[in-house]
């Protein structure tokens, strides 16, 4: 089968769906590969690249007639026109926002999928484009607001004088976010970053940044609709660390986004306002609405008191030469799955979840919304938060799986100490004083043996076949005796115990001489 | 004043005993606790052929007795020490402690036919021979199972009779009852039938114990054979034999429990046996699809990166892949690469057997960490090449319901790449599917992971 990649129609994108190297992997897939002339210019991919790779250059018309069309954005009406019947088209599409596309592209009679409706899965990360393109985004929007600053990010003591070095907040830990918490951490920046689900703040602080976090009263277990007064608490919480963070930070990055909703309001006006002039806010919400008020769509914004907000929304087409590596990858990764037998030939498996998930509409038939997909097999969700029972039971589940009983324990070693008192009371005098030298010699063995290096227990263990070896001494205070029954054992007990004594030293020996140090 | 002299010496040969263990904590110190056992033993044993030799009627003859089996021994003993690969010593030590075993029965049969000096007399004396013949003829068989499953010569999987836990119980409460006979009669014939039973039960136990939990086996092996050689000295009246037996006895029960721990097993359900055969979870679960690579791509991605960590597991050891291993190492930090090992307590057959190893290959031993020095630092890792390793670097541990949930397992699935060195797609012996093949950061290499290792060597 044909695959066709056409240039981007979109105004201002840069990226293209293929790359010389992407294309190598199609063809290796067993597809032929064509590209409209000129496709990959703006992302600095030449024709004769895609040429080298294997691909064909050939013109717009061409390439949308193709079997298969790998793009980055939805296509045009005009553009849906060009398509084939019965072709397969993978972009992004928007789906769920973008109803009227989806029927133009069902009685267009083609196959959709979807790249930005991909399964939130483990196995799909390898195709979802939105982590990809978000990690890009996360990365550029520090660079952009390193652009605008008219500081240093990096601290530095100079002849000339301290610089003090950049205090940057992220809003969000998600791809994006901890891309820029990356990315600003590694200008020198110090960095903090705050998200709504506390259970990232480690991954935050994996990434050089410190995790803020806030105290969310518990009202107590007796409130009814608890989640959303605590949700209430938290929202006003919340505020109050961006109101107190705006004040301090310079630069603010915000990448808070709901799927299908406008993008949640976090800072206000007088937040902006109470920040230092030339201060820069990089809105990555820009497109749903902004997570800053005043943030305006694929502009920069200066506020009255200096404060600048850029809300591009095109950061990764701003690096188009890897955004395009990215996103050509993801399409191979999708390519690959859709080529069971990587034989050139596309075979859409609607039972695999991330190709249900993905497909819009195939030949005619509309297929959005797809099923909800299972992302994991956990059981299901606990019971109304509300219950203060099952909240407590839980909790105590947690702590303390296997309930202590302290009194119990103490009992046993009473129970144990007084039977001990009456077998001891029956036993000849010499037996206790041997039994007294094992007591201790167990404890001082549990002891010694406690610290030994997890890597010393090979030798360790032919250590103690040495030395058990000991019980060589039966063996040699039997072998004199006159009965020769007892002496011919006597005798054999002693060489089997020879081999443990002489073998066990010996391998210890050999062994430790290899431990080395550098 | 010869017993009064003896008895020091004992004393003398304990506490180097104790010095031997302590200083075997430590790499700096543990040749030289070898060295403290080596002397702890001579002094012991001169004491005794003294002792036994003056107590004999025909002091010669004994002293000549005793250099022919001590000769014989040390010859053959030396021999297997020398010659033993490493890969081997799991086999080694199991062998050696069926001779404990061995040792204990006969000594106790002797004590029973000639009570000596110093043994206490009476009921408790024939409680002791029962128990110290019991005791060592359970390691006797046991390690000899052992050894033949580590060594292949018998099937490793867990034998599974019908109603096996009975049957082990059924042995102890037949043994008790020959006990209550032996002491009302002080016949011969129940200690007779009581070995037996004891044999068979040694065998059956560790029979029905699968290779993976061998590290578990052997050290409660080791420290069977401990408690044996103390039944022992509690016959023949000897604190030296009830102290040494006494020390490698909790010694053995220490190891045992760090490696249940290792695996988060109760040491009982280790030891009733059968973990694998009851596992059928996973199976139906679509894990989607694995990627394989090549030795040459390997070799490509570990030309640009600064940090390596291997972590190997039985498969290096069977595959005799620790040079290449060594090799492999020594070229990447001669690009001043950091490569580090993280070992997991019961990866191979062995406690530390993967250390031992990679001592052999000379590895230097400050870059082999452990699971917990080395869990932390994963996340910042380039590549983490797992070689012969399944279910110790199995994510599915952290999933609650999983067969090996809780079992603290190395996060390799944290670094940016994984490489994992496998025969094929198999699960590993606790027969549970790892989602880590099918993460999109791991890359399978199939093949024996020697020639794998070696064609990286080659293309660097």
């Amino acid at each position: 089968m044909r695959i066709g990649v056409p240039q981007e129609s979109r105004p201002g994108e840069t990226r293209v769906a293929a790359t010389p190297k992407t294309v190598g992997q199609l063809v290796g897939l067993g597809y032929e590969v064509v590209l409209e002339r000129g496709a990959g210019a703006r992302a600095a991919f030449a024709d004769e690249s895609y040429a080298a790779a294997g691909a064909l250059v050939v013109d717009g018309a061409e390439a949308w007639g193709s079997d298969v069309v790998l793009k980055v954005n939805a296509p045009s009406d005009e553009e849906i026109g060009r398509l084939r019947r019965g072709a397969v088209l993978a972009s992004l599409l928007s789906p769920a926002l973008d109803p009227g596309l989806v029927e133009k592209l069902t009685a267009a009679g083609v196959t959709a999928l979807a790249m930005d409706a991909v399964p939130r899965i483990s196995r799909a990360q390898s195709l979802d484009v939105l982590s990809s393109m978000a990690n890009i985004g996360g990365y550029r929007a520090v660079i952009e607001a390193a652009h605008e600053f008219g500081s240093l990010f990096t601290g530095q003591v100079t002849a000339a004088g301290k610089v003090p070095p950049a205090k940057v907040l992220v809003v969000g830990a998600g791809v994006a976010g901890l891309a820029a918490i990356g990315t600003a951490n590694s200008l020198g920046a110090i960095v903090r970053a705050f998200d709504a689900r506390p259970e990232v703040g480690e991954q935050v602080e994996s990434m050089g940044a410190e995790f803020l976090r806030i105290e969310v009263e518990d009202e107590g277990p007796s409130a009814t609709g608890y989640a959303k007064e605590m949700g209430e608490d938290f929202n006003r919480k919340a505020a109050e660390l961006y109101a107190e963070q705006a004040k301090d930070v310079d630069i603010i990055v915000t990448t808070a986004l709901i799927p299908g909703k406008p993008a949640p309001r976090l800072l206000t006006a007088e937040m902006v306002a109470s920040m230092k002039p030339g201060s820069v806010i990089v809105d990555l919400a820009a497109a749903n609405g902004g997570n800053v008020e005043g943030a305006v769509a694929d502009q920069l914004v200066t506020t009255d008191n200096g404060v600048k907000i850029i809300g591009y929304t095109d950061l990764p087409g701003r690096l188009p030469t890897q955004a395009s590596q990215l996103f050509g990858t993801n399409l191979v990764n999708l390519v690959k799955l859709l080529t069971p037998g990587k034989d050139g030939q596309v075979v859409l498996d609607l039972d695999d979840v991330v190709q249900r998930g993905m497909t819009v509409c195939r030949e005619g038939e509309t297929l959005w919304p797809p099923p909800p997909v299972q992302v994991s097999a956990a059981p299901t969700a606990p019971g109304p938060a509300g219950d203060p029972a099952a909240a407590a039971g839980r909790a105590g589940a947690a702590v303390e799986p296997k309930p202590k009983r302290p009194g119990r324990k103490y009992l046993w070693m009473a129970v144990a100490a007084v039977v001990f008192a009456f077998a001891a009371a029956g036993s000849p005098a010499a037996f206790l004083g041997h039994f007294t030298v094992f007591a201790l010699a167990v404890i001082v063995g549990f002891y010694v043996i406690s610290n030994v290096a997890h890597a010393l227990h090979t030798p360790l263990m032919s250590e103690t076949n040495a030395i058990s070896g000991i019980i060589l001494v039966g063996g040699l205070l039997q072998i004199g005796s006159d009965n020769t029954v007892v002496a011919v054992i006597g005798f054999l007990a002693t060489m089997v115990a020879s081999i443990n004594i002489f073998g066990g030293f010996a391998v210890t020996n050999r062994m430790l001489a290899m431990f080395r140090k550098d | 004043m010869t017993e009064n002299l003896v008895t020091a010496a004992y004393i003398v040969a304990a506490v180097l005993f104790v010095l031997a263990l302590a200083g075997l904590s430590k790499h700096e110190s543990a040749k030289e606790g070898n060295s403290f056992g080596v002397a702890g033993m001579v002094i012991a044993l001169v004491a005794t052929i003294w002792l036994a030799v003056s107590r004999s009627g025909h002091g010669l003859l004994t002293l000549l007795l005793i250099a022919v089996a001590m000769a014989i021994g040390a010859a053959i003993g030396l021999w297997r020490a020398r010659v033993v690969q490493m890969t081997q010593m799991p086999e080694l030590v199991a062998m050696l402690h069926s001779f404990v075993g061995l040792a204990a029965v006969l000594v106790g049969y002797n004590s029973f036919l000639e009570p000596g000096e110093g043994a206490t007399s009476g009921t408790i004396h024939l409680v002791e021979v029962f128990l110290g013949v019991f005791i060592g003829a359970v390691t006797f068989t046991g390690s000899i199972v052992a050894f033949l499953k580590l060594s292949a010569r018998m099937r490793s999987a867990p034998l599974v009779l019908p109603a096996r836990h009975w049957l082990n119980l059924l042995a102890l409460v037949v043994s008790a009852a020959l006990m209550a006979w032996f002491l009302t009669t002080q016949s011969m014939v129940p200690l007779v039938v009581m070995t037996v039973v004891a044999l068979a039960f040694g065998w059956h136990l560790v029979a029905s114990i699968g290779g993976g939990d061998m590290p578990v086996v052997i050290s409660m092996l080791n420290s069977y054979s401990g408690w044996a050689a103390a039944a022992a000295g509690f016959m023949l009246g000897n604190d030296l034999l009830i102290v040494t037996g006494a020390l490698v006895g909790s010694s053995g029960a220490i190891l045992s429990y760090i490696m249940c721990k290792a695996m988060n097993r109760s040491f009982v359900s280790v030891i009733a046996g059968g973990f694998g055969q009851e596992v059928s979870t996973g199976e139906a679960k679509d894990y989607g699809e694995h990627r394989e690579t090549v030795a040459a791509d390997v070799a490509a991605m570990l030309q640009d990166v600064s940090s390596v960590v291997i972590t190997p597991g039985y498969g290096m050891a069977v595959a005799q892949a620790q040079y290449p291993v060594a090799e492999l190492t020594s070229r990447l930090r001669k690009k001043g690469v950091n490569v580090r090992f993280g070992i997991h307590p019961v990866a191979g057959r062995l406690p530390g057997h993967m250390n031992v190893l990679l001592a052999e290959a000379k590895v230097p031993y400050d870059i082999v960490l452990e699971m917990d020095e080395i869990n932390g630092d994963l996340s910042d890792t380039d590549v983490v090449l797992v070689i012969g390793a399944n279910d110790t670097v199995n994510p599915s541990a952290e999933e609650p319901g999983s067969p090996i949930a809780g079992m603290p397992v190395l996060e390799v699935w944290k670094a940016r790449n994984v490489v994992v060195f496998k025969r094929s797609m198999a699960p590993g012996y606790a027969g549970v599917q790892n989602p880590l093949f099918y993460k999109e950061n791991t890359q399978m290499l199939f093949g024996d992971a020697k020639e794998r290792v070696e064609d990286i060597i080659k293309a660097l």
